[in-house]
């Protein structure tokens, strides 16, 4: 325990931590998407991978903790560091032209409290029930709480908003993370972000088509 | 060329500070930014004001002590060199140009444009050395190096220790060249006694001296008269993991 609390002390360990835990969200958010599109296969497909997913009982709360406890770890580095680095410039350059830094780079800090929001909200939302835009839920019927759903112009808007600040925080993320804990190769080119463009972009794309094709009919 | 200057003066370490305007005239497009800097002076000091302070020693990009915000981009606009390799053709006659030190709080103002970056020198005594004995110059093949490390150590090695890295950083992060320093000695056989204590030490004296952490913004990299790679910097995370939760023996 000493050990890693001496390692939590650094900078250093925090930023690899923020790395760890960021990466246990990449991995679950690619399977959850990829796991969303069973919605085009209809109400049986999509309901029985929800059955199947709670009938592990206890490996689902296994997976449910850890991932509690990695956004949990996530928001507090994120925002010890952020106000570490905040501390460090004290008065700001009248005028400063970024080079390298990107649209994502500049949002990881408030594109992430919109995701925490968003965590939040989704959970009461679809996971327990508490929010019921359409008036109706059924814990049985994910196929039916989700077309109820997104029939509701704001609430797919809302959804379809929040998916491109998840983007951006994969499209930087991915790529930054497999630095903070120094797994990456060196490159020639270390700035490109091919694969976490990739990531990026395949789970947007997956998590975006559910309420657009909901509202636009496609889905029904 | 005309052009005009908006300087950041400043009289001392705690007086305040501000932005004042400089009108440069007669500046050629053949002098360096700090000559065109030394005429400006000039023409202060023949009219009885405090010429600008601006720190340089080198003038040819090997020192590091140059340093200035131009315009908002660390060492100005052309990339991979320092202010004092910066040119006048660079800009534009009637252009103007804002300069600004070094902004950090680890980074205290000296006085107008010149900032005092010891805490570089003290991430440095805290672990940018090696304990062998090296006695006299040795052999120049005595002890054989791999190539890939001899390219990767000499890459890091080119740090000047000017502090763009810190200036350009938006978090004033000094990770940049904290890792050249470990990435420099940690890739070299004289250098692995202490790889693991090192890193941890010059990462703690880093902390020590109120940096900010490194969100990966890739600003330093970019900034970096001696275009060092943020790869440093996965470089001494993986080294400080390792030091930290597996020991520091090598
Ligand atoms: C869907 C959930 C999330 C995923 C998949 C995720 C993923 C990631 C990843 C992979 C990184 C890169 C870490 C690194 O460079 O080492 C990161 C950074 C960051 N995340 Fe998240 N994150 C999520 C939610 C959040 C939330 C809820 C916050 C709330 C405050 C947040 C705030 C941040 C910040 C501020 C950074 C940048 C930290 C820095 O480098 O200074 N993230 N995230
Ligand atoms: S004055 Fe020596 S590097 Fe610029």
């Amino acid at each position: 325990m000493g050990r890693l609390r001496i390692f939590y002390a650094s900078m250093v360990g925090k930023k690899v931590v923020m790395g760890v835990t960021g990466l246990i969200g990449v991995g679950f958010v690619i399977m959850h998407s990829l796991g969303n599109l069973l919605v085009f296969r209809g109400p049986a497909a999509i309901n029985s991978y929800s059955h199947f997913l709670k009938s592990t009982g206890e490996l689902l709360w296994g997976l449910r903790i850890l991932l509690i406890v990695a956004v949990m770890f996530h928001v507090i580095a994120a925002v010890q560091l952020t106000l570490q680095s905040r501390a460090a410039r004290p008065l700001a350059y009248t005028k400063q032209e970024h080079q390298a830094a990107t649209v994502a780079s500049r949002t990881m800090r408030w594109g992430g409290a919109l995701l925490l929001v968003f965590i939040a909200l989704h959970v009461l939302h679809f996971t327990t029930g508490t929010i019921r835009p359409a008036g109706v839920f059924s814990p049985d019927d994910v196929y039916a709480n989700v077309v109820t759903s997104f029939r509701i112009w704001w609430v797919a808007l809302f959804y379809v908003a929040v998916m491109v600040a998840l983007g951006l925080h994969l499209f930087h993320g991915a790529w930054s993370s497999v630095r903070s804990v120094g797994v990456s190769p060196p490159s020639p080119q270390p700035l490109h972000h091919r694969i976490s463009f990739a990531i990026a972009l395949l789970v947007w794309a997956a998590f975006t088509a559910v309420p657009i094709a909901v509202a636009a009919g496609i889905v029904r | 060329m005309n052009l005009t200057l908006h300087v950041w003066r400043q009289a001392g370490p705690r007086a305040p500070g501000k932005m004042v305007v400089y009108k440069a005239g007669d500046i050629s497009p053949d002098m360096s930014f700090l000559e065109m800097l030394d005429v400006v002076n000039e023409g202060l000091t023949l009219r009885g004001e405090v010429p600008i302070a601006f720190d340089h020693d080198c003038r040819e990009g090997i020192c590091g002590m140059c340093s200035l915000m131009i315009n908002g981009i660390a060492h100005g606009p052309m990339k991979g060199t320092a202010t004092c390799q910066l040119h006048m053709r660079s800009f534009k006659d009637g252009d103007t140009i804002y300069i600004e030190p070094w902004r950090a709080g680890a980074f205290p103002v000296i006085k107008d444009l010149a900032v005092d970056r010891s805490a570089l020198d003290r991430i440095i005594q805290a672990g940018g050395f090696i304990t062998a004995a090296t006695g006299g110059a040795q052999d120049a093949n005595a002890v054989l190096v791999p190539k890939e490390s001899v390219d990767g150590a000499m890459d890091a090695a080119a740090c000047i220790g000017c502090g763009a890295c810190v200036a350009a950083c938006p978090n004033a992060s000094a990770s940049l060249f904290t890792a050249a320093k470990i990435t420099h000695l940690g890739l070299l056989p004289q250098g692995q006694p202490e790889r693991y204590r090192r890193a941890l030490e010059m990462v703690d004296q880093m902390d020590l001296e109120n940096f900010g952490s490194c969100t990966l913004h890739g600003e330093c990299q970019e900034a970096c008269p001696k275009e060092i790679s943020i790869d440093t910097i996965t470089r001494m995370n993986r080294d400080f993991i390792r030091g930290r939760l597996i020991g520091t023996r090598p």
